[in-house]
């Protein structure tokens, strides 16, 4: 059993009486490489052969050496040694990077502590409860709590840009009222064992002191100091390590997300059960003929060609075993080692073009996109289901002050206006003429607003400017904006920065914080100062926050700010009307409300408030929970002032990027934290709902009629919505299987989280039905808005559509940390570089700066990779298939005896060199529609759908092609062979001919088989598909052209240049191929009439001419 | 119809930040580059194939390959083949009582004379092939049962032959020269041909150089140490166990013709591709003024010494005259005469039903 929490010594120093026993920690060594030197090849080669495919080819080379089979064990060793070779070098090179990484890491230099001498080490020797000393810029080796710092406010600063991106600078505390001498210092540090959770440290540190009882000190994050944060505008820091090495919080982090397979690499392995079945069945029918025809009298055993005598002793059921073994062997091309690697390759290589691609490049954060994996690109060809965010994704999380309200009267600022005092109110239609709150109350609401947030002066970095002498020249002119307003503000949240500029604007300024004490800059330019006595962190449940300061006259105040459904109920209810009509108003045309709410509090009840607050901080366990009931129970009766209307943009091109996704046949869902109506004018504004839209409401308003219990109104509202949505409406067209027209009504369907815990939480017999219910209402409808989400809500909505009917393919986009939990939950995810942090970029398989980007993500980039890898797949089955009927068939004529058709250097090299390139390119190049067509024609995205180029009906067709091909070259080669004297001087052809002629057909077949798909053909596309024709030619005159010292048999000596010798061979090969591609080009040339979209649909009606419509086709 | 706008805007920006982007792109060093390949821009040939272009392919197909497929035919048909089988398997054949009374082990070999008549004179030169019908010379454990380094002179592999060769590796504790099933099951029929005509029996001359790939006999097959004196240099291996004479006797007469560069030798080790083949067995060379193989009867003398009643397989002579395209086959023509015809045939229709559709959608088919 584990123990929950660790004892810690600072300095190794034993407190007091107890018996010292070191405790055993993990040294400060990161390993995040997988092998040493020692291990690497074993453990390597474990892993690779772990894959199914690998192990497949394994096999299959066992029973090469071991059985006595057609072709030599090189043939199928050779690919296998490549593959494994190239992927232990990849994965080698990657370890030696991190291992390089690790040392680097490792071998830090470091100053530690150690009685009051200072050691110079390095950063692995570090032990827990080391005091380690840690310069400017300098990372933290460790984890450690803050101990003592060089600034005088016992702060200092640091950014974690390297563990989530967030790159402003964060406040870490020392631990309240240490000894400034840390040699003397005695101390322990009880804290919980480590947790990969980068935001939550719950510890505690007893102080000894000789004379006196063990002092108690609370920490939390804010004295925790991660490893890998760097330390900012502070000179020097001490700190104690409480988590070295592994246990570290960073490289808990780096423990890797569970792998997410595409579609596609299903429809694979179902293909390839296909194939691994038609490959046993072949054998299986080869072994049974064999012993058939080997019953007749003569034909086993003729005089001319005996057994060897281990061949006569060889019990009959283990000969039999080890011929269908023969078979397995000889015709195991079909399943190509190279398919994998070339898969690979493509998915690896393609990547980089959305990396690559300019217009993902945002010239504002100067970055573009990013992709963390590569395993989904052509997912991206097949979402359904796009789940998106709003604050920060529909919207710019560009939050600007807009108006606010003081004891109901409107205030709005004017930029046009200069007013001297910066008011102005409007003549809006609540608000009444001219009328305004009386000044204690405005200035009230202001410095509530300049207190009341968590936001930093950003501190003038070493250019220094002419920001000091401005700073003295704030009490001197008046009117100048203040230098803040160019400095900045830095905050967790866009809203706080907003409003604190909006209070600024309205003459009071917050100037900054200086130990403990909160400035600010009112409007006749006087300074105050407020002590800063606690923080009542924001957080998503209670959707609030406060701060208690004193002000000078020794009051204790507390300010809240929140949503208005956590204010409201907190708030003595006669004020609320006022204020409502205002917030309601705002919230529909958009804006992001907030209410400010401020209470005195006795000295009583302060006292009281802190002492809570102290013990809920110090509590070891269930802090969370015990902070939140203390701060549940501080927020209460208080006093509201006025309420704010913050705008936040919308995202360039956004209604455009969802109108696309939706022309597109993907249907958006909005999971927000945000309030109904915000959410709903932004819907509105992004053209999700139109003015068309019927729009059906669950929700908590219109749960509550006030007669009945919520619970069957729930269940009224979604018979009702459900008749409406579902059943009323007349069945798409059969066939169709997205419907391509649209449906006559739109419907839109907003919920709301508690109603959606509702559904999701009824009781036990009616919660399936009810999900049912729910499900199929918003599949019926054209956008989803569910608003009031929890993250975890998120994560549910999307893993409830995820595992509806016909597993849709999901994407969530977003970008802050509480829409991590949808992200990874999706099939894609897709994070967008915004404000909020890092969490979600980092998180994602995808990051784009924007979200006009996913446009181009999909309906160019994902349709084209899909289509690329569709091909590729369906292609490589196709070639194998046609590769290895011929051999099938060669067995019929040749007494069942494995003779290989081919010879052994093309059984090997078919895959790898003579029709590998041209499908790589293709699959890397092609762009069988302009992405600008593309992107015009969204409905072009539905036509892919499904997975529509893997499904079972186009791999039909590729197999049917694929034997179609295999029984000409075989046959077209055979009656040729009728008389086998092909050459002008009268000489016969021998079997190698036969092998050589078909071989070459089947090469140049399957090559110009690609060359008519491909439609796009770039420089490197001719050059490898003509480059891999000249290769087969000329290798194959050089394979003949010498007597192979190391070969047992020289098969091929001139067979190649005699059958180029012979008119009829050329004749049959021209004749073949071209009868080969005949139905190819009858289909392309039927198919035409579809226009532009023919490709793609035409893999699925394939003969279908009768299409009413064509399109103009303006490639 | 959707988002037009937009698009036209993203156009505008690539295209007015294409040319001046170069340089300031390699400043920033996060800015993806601007190359045509990065950007998936590469100029690009994007054929269509429309009927517009396929129909005339397939027209000029039609008109190509059914010339060609008539020539063909012709051709096929103008070559001459006669064939005779000489199992002698029913009763009535001549060759009946050698094929009842084989056994290995007779010295003396057994001849019949099989007499036939040519309706017609064959001109230009006559290639006699001999050909067998149920023999698997591509059975697996047949085709590798040979040693090529022994047979290109190797004489390490002299002594010690391939394991390929089991089980004609080794006779008596001797090696096998040549050593394997192949070279072991040496046809050994000869066959001759006379001309009858006014009661007198005139042996047609048959030339036995020139039946094998030129390449076979002249660098992947030679004897160890030179030709000369073959009998030293196969000396302390054995024949295989099925000849009659060792490798060194296969044509005493002619040093260029022996050993393992014998021609007859050579013809038979390339493994035929199907259980019914033929092998090329003598040239007649075409005479100057009569015709090479004159109408009339003629006589083919077999010494019968190659059993093939054990696996039902036949045994039959071809004469037959060699056209550019080779021997008398006439599927190629077929084949050409059809595949051009079916092209003829759907380019027709093609072009009956496009017409149709052409005027329902004109603008369909406008490639550019």
């Amino acid at each position: 059993h584990r123990v929950d929490s660790r004892t810690i010594y600072v300095g190794h120093r034993p407190s007091t009486t107890e018996a010292f026993i070191p405790p055993k920690f993990c040294d400060n060594r990161i390993v995040s490489s997988k092998y040493t030197v020692w291990n690497f090849l074993p453990k390597n080669l474990f892993e690779q052969f772990r894959r199914i495919a690998n192990f497949y080819f394994l096999i299959i080379f066992l029973v090469q050496v071991i059985v006595d089979t057609p072709t030599s064990p090189v043939t199928s060793g050779l690919p296998l040694f490549f593959v494994i070779t190239v992927t232990a070098i990849k994965q080698g090179y990657e370890d030696w990077l991190r291992h390089k990484a690790d040392n680097e890491v490792n071998k830090y230099p470091v100053t530690v502590l150690e009685n009051g001498r200072r050691m110079g080490t390095e950063s692995e020797k570090i032990k827990v409860g080391d005091v380690v000393e840690v310069n400017e810029d300098e990372t933290f080796p460790c984890d450690l709590i803050l101990l003592q710092s060089t600034r005088d406010d016992d702060t200092c600063f640091v950014t974690t840009a390297s563990l989530d991106g967030e790159s402003n600078h964060k406040t870490h505390y020392t631990v309240p009222d240490t000894e400034k001498d840390l040699d003397s210092l005695s101390a322990t540090i009880e804290c919980e064992q480590p947790q990969p959770d980068l935001y939550k440290f719950v510890g505690r540190m007893h102080i000894y002191k000789t004379d006196r009882e063990p002092e108690i000190r609370s920490l939390g994050p804010e004295n925790l100091l991660l490893k890998g944060a760097t330390l900012k505008n502070t000179q020097r820091i001490c700190g104690v390590a409480v988590y070295t090495g592994m246990e570290t919080k960073m490289a808990l982090n780096y423990q890797g997300k569970s792998q997410k397979r595409s579609a596609v690499e299903k429809s694979i392995n179902a293909f390839l059960l296909v194939y691994l079945c038609i490959l046993v069945s072949k054998a299986l029918v080869c072994t049974t003929l064999k012993y058939v025809w080997q019953s007749k009298p003569g034909q086993d055993e003729p005089w001319y060609n005996q057994k060897t005598q281990r061949e006569k002793e060889t019990n009959l059921y283990l000969k039999m075993f080890t011929d269908f073994l023969s078979f397995m062997v000889l015709f195991n091309f079909i399943i190509p080692v190279s398919m994998y690697v070339t898969v690979e390759m493509q998915k690896f290589l393609g990547s980089f073009f959305i990396t690559w691609d300019r217009d993902f490049y945002d010239p504002e954060i100067q970055e573009g996109a990013l992709v963390n994996t590569s395993d989904l690109n052509e997912e991206l060809g097949q979402v359904e289901y796009v789940f998106t965010d709003k604050t920060g994704t529909l919207t710019q999380n560009n939050m600007e002050f807009i108006e606010c309200c003081i004891d109901g009267f409107q205030y709005k600022y004017r930029d046009a206006v200069s007013e001297l005092d910066g008011f102005s109110a409007t003549d809006g239609p609540v608000s009444k003429l001219q009328e305004k709150a009386g000044k204690e109350r405005e200035e009230l609401f202001l410095r509530a607003l300049c207190l009341c947030h968590t936001v930093q002066v950003k501190e003038p970095t070493g250019r220094g400017q002419d920001h000091t002498d401005s700073m003295a020249g704030v009490d001197g002119m008046e009117g100048c904006p203040p230098p803040h307003e160019q400095t900045g503000f830095i905050a967790s949240s866009p809203d706080e920065v907003a409003l604190v500029k909006g209070a600024m604007r309205y003459g009071f300024t917050f100037l900054g914080m200086e130990s403990k004490k909160m400035k600010i800059m009112n409007r006749s330019n006087a300074i105050e100062t407020y002590d800063l006595l606690h923080v009542l962190n924001f957080d998503p449940v209670r959707r609030r926050m406060s701060v208690i300061v004193r002000s000078k006259s020794g009051d204790a105040l507390l300010f809240c700010k929140g949503a208005d459904s956590s204010i409201f109920p907190r708030v003595r209810q006669e004020e609320v009307e006022k204020i409502r009509v205002h917030v309601e108003r705002n919230a529909t045309e958009g804006y992001r409300t907030l209410c400010v709410a401020y209470k005195k509090l006795s000295p009583e009840e302060y006292a009281r408030a802190d002492a809570d607050l102290q013990a809920a901080r110090l509590a070891l366990q269930d802090r969370e929970e015990k902070l939140i009931a203390v701060y549940n129970q501080v927020e209460a009766g208080m006093t509201l002032i006025g309420a704010t209307a913050v705008e936040d943009r919308l995202q360039e091109e956004a209604a455009e990027t969802m109108e696309a996704l939706q022309g597109a046949g993907i249907k958006v869902w909005v999971l927000t934290g945000d309030k109904m109506e915000t959410a709903k004018s932004t819907c509105y504004a992004c053209r999700l709902f139109q003015r068309g839209t019927e729009l059906l409401e669950l929700t908590v308003r219109t749960l509550e009629d006030g007669v009945r219990k919520r619970e069957e109104r729930l269940h009224d509202l979604l018979l009702e919505y459900h008749k409406k949505a579902v059943q009323d409406v007349p069945p798409t067209k059969p066939g169709g299987s997205r419907g391509w027209s649209k449906p006559s009504q739109d419907f839109g369907f907003i919920i709301d989280g508690a109603s959606l815990s509702m559904v999701f939480n009824s009781s036990e017999s009616s919660s399936s039905h009810y999900k049912n219910l729910f499900l199929q209402i918003c599949q019926n409808c054209t956008t989803v808005l569910c608003c009031r989400m929890a993250p975890l809500q998120k994560a549910q909505i999307v893993k409830m559509v995820k595992c509806s009917k016909g597993s849709p393919i999901t994407l969530s986009i977003g970008d802050g940390a509480n829409d991590v939990s949808m992200i990874l939950e999706a099939h894609v995810g897709i994070g967008i570089k915004g404000k909020e942090g890092r969490q979600a970029v980092r998180n994602s398989d995808y990051a784009i700066p924007k979200l006009k980007h996913l446009k181009k993500l999909l309906l160019g980039h994902g349709h084209l990779y899909y289509v690329r890898i569709a091909h590729l797949v369906q292609y490589f089955f196709y070639k194998n298939l046609c590769f290895i009927l011929p051999q099938f068939l060669y067995q019929f004529f040749c007494g069942y005896s494995q003779q290989p058709l081919y010879d052994a250097a093309y059984l090997t090299m078919y895959n790898i060199c003579f029709t590998s390139m041209p499908i790589l390119a293709y699959s890397l190049l092609e762009q069988h529609i302009c992405v600008e067509v593309l992107l015009d024609n969204a409905t072009l995205y539905r036509s892919i759908a499904k997975n529509a180029m893997l499904r079972w009906v186009p791999f039909l067709y590729w197999t049917l092609l694929g034997v179609f091909h295999g029984l000409l070259f075989f046959f077209g080669v055979r009656f040729l062979f009728g008389n086998p004297a092909l050459q002008a001087n009268g000489q016969v052809f021998g079997n190698w001919s036969y092998g050589t002629i078909v071989f070459t057909v089947l090469v140049f077949t399957v090559t110009f088989k690609l060359a008519l798909d491909t439609r796009h053909w770039t420089w490197i596309n001719h050059f490898v598909i003509w480059g891999s024709l000249c290769f087969y030619v000329i290798f194959s005159f050089f394979w003949g052209g010498i007597i192979w010292p190391f070969l047992k048999q020289q098969r091929l000596y001139y067979v190649f240049a005699h059958m180029l010798s012979s008119a009829s061979a050329w004749l049959v090969i021209v004749l073949l191929i071209l009868l080969s591609l005949l139905p190819d080009i009858l289909l392309v040339v039927l198919r035409k009439p579809l226009g532009p979209r023919a490709r793609q649909v035409g893999y699925i009606t394939l003969l279908n001419y009768h299409v009413p419509f064509c399109i103009h086709g303006d490639l | 119809m959707m988002a037009s706008g937009y698009n036209a805007k993203e156009e505008d920006g690539h295209h007015s930040g294409a040319p001046g982007n170069g340089g300031a792109g390699a400043v920033k060093s996060k800015k993806p580059d601007n190359t045509a390949f990065k950007q998936q821009r590469l100029p690009a040939w994007q054929p269509i194939l429309t009927a517009g272009t396929v129909l005339p392919a397939f027209f000029v197909i039609g008109l190509i390959f059914i010339p060609i497929g008539i020539g063909l035919f012709v051709t096929s048909n103008n070559i001459k083949e006669f064939e005779i089988d000489y199992t002698g398997i029913e009763a009535s054949s001549p060759c009946y009582n050698c094929a009842q009374n084989y056994s290995w082990n007779s010295t003396s070999s057994c001849t019949c004379k099989v007499p036939f008549t040519l309706e017609q004179p064959f001109e230009s030169n006559v290639f006699m092939y001999y050909g067998l019908s149920n023999f698997y010379q591509n059975h697996r454990r047949y085709v590798k049962s040979r040693d090529d380094s022994q047979l290109n002179g190797d004489l390490t592999s002299l002594k010690s032959p391939s394991k390929e060769c089991d089980p004609y590796r080794t006779s008596d504790g001797l090696p096998i020269a040549p050593c394997g099933a192949i070279a072991n099951s040496l046809f050994n029929d000869t066959l001759e041909l006379y001309h009858l005509s006014n009661g007198t029996r005139t042996a047609v001359v048959l030339m036995k150089k020139g039946i094998a790939w030129w390449t076979d006999k002249n660098v992947k097959f030679r004897n160890p140490g030179g030709n000369a004196n073959l009998t030293v240099a196969f000396q302390g291996t054995s024949k295989p166990v099925n000849w009659r004479t060792p490798v060194f006797e296969l044509d005493p007469n002619d040093p260029d013709n022996n050993g393992f560069i014998n021609e007859d030798f050579i013809v038979w080790m390339r493994t035929a591709a199907l259980p019914t083949f033929r092998k090329l067995y003598r040239i007649i060379q075409k005479k100057v003024d009569a015709p090479t193989l004159a109408s009339g009867k003629y006589e083919l003398e077999v010494s019968y010494n190659y059993p093939v009643r054990s696996f039902d397989g036949r045994k039959r002579v071809i004469l037959s005259t060699i056209s550019w395209m080779g021997g008398k086959n006439p599927f190629l023509g077929i084949a050409y005469i059809t595949v051009g015809s079916v092209c003829f045939f759907l380019a027709v229709v093609l072009l009956i039903i496009h017409h149709k559709y052409d005027n329902r959608c004109s603008s369909a088919d406008i490639p550019n």
